[in-house]
């Protein structure tokens, strides 16, 4: 019998994180960052004058750090947002969508209802985020379950409908009346923001994929839902013949998994934007989904990709103002960090 | 003296050649046709084999699937392979066609050394085989499926060409298919006829088919058999696999009998009865055998209405299990059950015996709902199941021992404690949404103290145990842990529960068993191993096509009326 890829990996009682695919995945990276480095020697620049920008601009400075930290918030839960479906065996390619809509029903809470006070209003943005994600994922499961489609292609596709369903309300009915024209909704209110801290771009949004990450972890490896998840995600007709409810756990992680999209959509408008407007997300739920897969579903792991994923594309974006090279470049770079990490995977799990 | 034969594969280039000057043979495009009439027989009927098997043994691990195997094919006559399962037929055919390299012995093909590597060596030579589950794209049509098969295709095919050459193949043959047919639209009969056309037009000489007619209607079968009459006259060598001994029967010019991985008799199918068949397949002396009538002299059975009250004890009068006229998909189909009943009473055992793949497995498939059942009733202890969840069924205290546990019953990257508790994590937690690891595992070191068996470290993954372990694995939470959850046994459904264990072991699940059953647990026990059955069970019933066709107190069963069901003769 067949197994995907991300689930031959031992599990336990609890996660397995051992050693070894820590080191083998960092020699995947180096490897990655040397063959990135013949390609910039190929189009004439120096690659150690590039790498040091890069790293200088992201890790060296507190700057660049805080541009990191803010990179991941959204490439965490949108890792998570595949990761979690991906324990039940299923490929949630939606998370940009997931991410659209949840913004979208943050910003319909943040513009249409009136709470007065931050304590009441953040929350019930975060909660409409995660519903809108939610739903927009549970299409692809009302479809998968009783249309026969697969998941892959309705999440898919569901992505670039999100991007326009977005569009009708920011040209239209919610385009700010006071802006010029331009596509954007009105601004929030100062109680719909999410504060900065320690005045950097950095915001609160922060403690969402740490809340994602550490919730994550412990119901998959410490909660029988958690353990049953795992069972369905690993051999589904011995979950059936056992009698756990296939179903109901394959709809929980696609809901759960297009929330924490969601999520990261409210971040993203309520920490960064303060407003809606067409293309919130530079492929935040792509990004976020290598990053899953990089990790192999694991939601420590996790941390470590998205990490590295926002290093690249904020160093590329360092090169791009500099001039050094076009910021489209890292997704080479991200590209050959994904291929190499898992190509070094499946060798490891063929040589055993 | 050895005969050239006019495709021995050196000269099939020239041969081809002058094959086109001829005026051609039925119209026959001479590609698709290895050479006209053939006349393989000598003086006194000896004729050089195309080809020839000397001392081929395969292992597998400590298992010999083939040991020591002779055999000699020649064109122009059909050749049976019969064998229970695991006899090492498909392991043997495999072999001839490179799936599989042997550990000793050599092929040679018309006379000459071969050296079959691969599949693609094989069919260089002229060998092709149908696998039971074809080889074809779905997608795509039967002339698109053809042509990805044929050796000679240049870049740019030329399709009105290619239709013509099948057109004429099925006619020739009777393998009426319509070349633009989409593959997933045709039926199993006529895959098969296009996988036949694939290996004529392929210049295959020899064509294996493994259990060509366990896919087919009846109806269907005669057909086929047919097709091998056509094939026949012109030259071909036909090795189907099979264990129907009626099949054999109608249609082999000679029979090869496997035995464990042995030749057991390699003989023509003149003046061959299905008795003798039978005892050379199931090893035993014919001599021994008693008369056939034996059985119904001392029990008149009826298939369909069974009743086994005869040692109903003291467990209650309401049968534990009960399957009443289950069907499981259409009267044409070949596959699932049509029309099963059984009833088995607290405390007795009933063995289930057959070929495997007549029906066996979807009893348990459908008790537990992972097949539907088309019609019928299936009852636990006088309730009707239908509709019921599978955690409903399990609480009802049904025990299931599944075939491949591995795949059917586990989750392999999971580990052994973990697959111990699976799906009872409720019960072990207590109730509670967050485990306590150490108390779930002192719980099951609890629940596992008196039982026998001994399992391997329950942090180990059950991906990484070997078949007998995983077994024992699955034999500890079927008839221990979850026994012990329905405080009695209720109904065990044991499939091959001693596959893959050392004897002591096997033994003392045997014994298990029993203990089972004289606690008031009904067990409906499916194996292979006749001597298994027959020393345990109260009353057995013979599976056949999915259908029960035979039923009788054990005590009146012989192997050999066994036998004759299990292979479709009717007794």
């Amino acid at each position: 019998m067949q197994y995907p890829i991300s689930m031959q990996q031992a599990q336990g009682f609890a996660i397995n994180l051992t050693g070894r695919p820590i080191v083998r995945s960092l020699f995947a990276i180096v490897f990655a960052f040397v063959v990135f480095a013949i390609f910039i020697v190929i189009i004439g620049r120096d690659p150690v004058e590039i790498y040091t920008k890069m790293f200088s601009g992201t890790l060296g400075s507190k700057v660049g750090l805080s541009e990191v930290g803010v990179r991941m918030i959204p490439f965490v839960l949108t890792a998570l947002a595949a990761s979690i479906p991906a324990r039940v065996g299923l490929i949630n390619v939606g998370g940009e969508g997931q991410l659209y809509i949840g913004a979208w029903a943050a910003t319909g809470v943040a513009l249409y209802i009136d709470f007065g006070t931050i304590w009441l209003m953040l929350p019930a943005m975060a909660v409409g985020g995660f519903l809108g994600g939610a739903i927009w994922g549970g299409i692809a499961i009302f479809l998968r379950h009783w249309r026969n489609v697969n998941e892959v292609i309705s999440t898919l596709l569901s992505n670039y409908v999100a991007i326009l369903f977005v569009n009708v309300f920011v040209f239209g009915a919610w385009k700010n009346p006071t802006g010029f024209g331009y596509p954007y909704t009105s601004n929030f209110g100062v109680e719909a923001i999410l504060p900065a801290i320690a005045s950097t771009r950095l915001h609160l949004g922060l403690v969402l994929p740490v809340i994602g990450i550490i919730a994550t972890y412990l119901f998959l490896s410490r909660t029988r839902w958690g353990a049953n998840m795992r069972a369905v995600g690993g051999n589904p007709d011995a979950a059936r013949r056992r009698g756990i409810p296939v179903l109901r756990y394959i709809i929980f992680a696609m809901l759960v998994g297009g929330g924490l999209a969601g999520l990261a959509g409210m971040s993203e408008v309520s920490g960064i934007q303060h407003h809606l407007r067409p293309g919130i997300s530079n492929n935040l739920g792509y990004m976020g989904f290598l990053a899953s897969w990089m990790a192999n579903h694991n939601p420590i792991a996790i941390v470590g990709t998205s990490f590295l994923v926002a290093a690249i594309v904020v160093g590329g974006d360092v090169l791009q103002f500099s001039g050094n090279l076009p910021s489209a470049a890292m997704l080479i770079l991200i590209g050959l960090v994904l291929f190499s990490v898992l190509g070094f995977r499946r060798l490891e799990s063929k040589a055993q | 003296m050895p005969i050239s034969l006019p495709w021995s594969n050196k000269l099939a280039g020239a041969q081809r050649g002058e094959d086109r000057l001829d005026s051609g043979l039925n119209g026959l495009d001479q590609r698709d046709h290895p050479g006209s009439a053939v006349r393989i027989l000598q003086d006194g009927g000896q004729a050089q084999p195309i080809l020839s098997l000397r001392g081929i043994t395969k292992r597998f691990q400590d298992l010999v699937a083939n040991d020591n195997i002779d055999l000699d094919i020649y064109g122009g006559e059909v050749h049976a392979v019969l064998g229970e399962n695991g006899a090492g037929k498909s392991t043997l055919m495999k072999v001839i066609y490179g799936v599989h390299q042997p550990d000793g012995g050599e092929i040679r093909f018309n006379g000459e050394d071969a050296h079959i590597r691969s599949p693609r060596d094989s069919r260089d030579l002229g060998i092709g085989m149908v696998f039971q589950n074809f080889a074809l794209i779905p997608a795509l049509t039967v002339t698109e499926n053809v042509a990805l098969f044929l050796p000679d295709q240049g870049l740019v095919l030329s399709r009105p060409d290619l239709v013509r050459r099948i057109r004429q193949v099925s006619d020739r043959y009777n393998l009426h298919v319509s070349p633009s047919a989409r593959i997933s639209d045709l039926s199993m009969g006529e895959r098969q006829k296009v996988e036949l056309i694939k290996l004529i037009m392929a210049h295959a000489q020899v064509l294996i088919l493994d259990e060509p007619t366990s896919v087919l209607a009846p109806h269907e079968v005669d057909g086929l058999f047919e097709v091998f009459d056509e094939l026949r006259r012109d030259g071909y060598a036909i090795v189907f696999i099979t264990h129907k001994i009626r099949e054999v029967l109608s249609s082999a010019d000679r029979i090869t009998v496997l035995r464990r991985g042995a030749v057991v008799t390699n003989r023509s199918s003149q003046g061959i009865t299905g008795d003798d068949l039978v005892s050379l397949m199931m090893g035993i002396d014919i001599v021994e055998v008693p008369p056939r009538a034996h059985i119904q002299s001392h029990i008149a059975y009826d298939s369909k209405k069974l009743a086994y009250q005869r040692d109903a004890r003291h467990f209650g009068s309401v049968a534990a299990i009960e399957f009443k006229d289950v069907s499981t998909s259409e009267a044409d189909d070949p596959r699932g059950l049509h029309g099963v009943s059984f009833s088995v009473m607290p405390g007795q055992m009933l063995g289930v015996a057959g070929i495997s793949g007549n029906g066996q497995q979807e009893l348990g498939e459908t008790l537990m709902g992972m097949v539907k059942n088309t019609g019928g009733t299936i009852s636990i202890g006088g309730d009707d199941v239908k509709g019921w969840p599978v955690s409903k069924i399990l609480e009802a205290g049904v025990s299931y021992v599944t075939e491949d546990p591995i795949t059917m019953a586990m989750v392999p990257e999971m580990r052994v404690d973990e697959n111990l508790v699976l799906g009872e994590l409720a019960s072990y937690s207590n109730g509670r949404v967050w485990l306590d690891i150490g108390a779930i595992r002192e719980k099951i070191a609890a629940a596992l103290s008196g039982f026998p068996l001994q399992l391997a470290a329950h942090d180990m993954q059950v991906a990484k145990l070997s078949g007998g372990n995983v077994q024992k694995v699955s034999l500890a939470r079927e008839m221990e842990l979850t026994r012990q959850a329905a405080s009695d046994p209720k109904v065990l459904m044991a499939y091959y529960p001693t596959r893959g264990l050392d004897v002591v072991t096997a033994e003392t699940t045997r014994r298990l068993m029993m203990d089972y059953r004289d606690r008031g647990g009904a067990i409906v026990l499916v194996s292979e191993d006749l001597d298994e059955l027959l020393a345990l069970s109260d009353h057995m019933v013979v599976m056949f096509q999915g259908n029960i066709v035979g039923a009788f107190p054990t005590e009146a069963a012989s192997v050999q009326e066994i036998g004759m069901l299990m292979t479709g003769q009717n007794a």
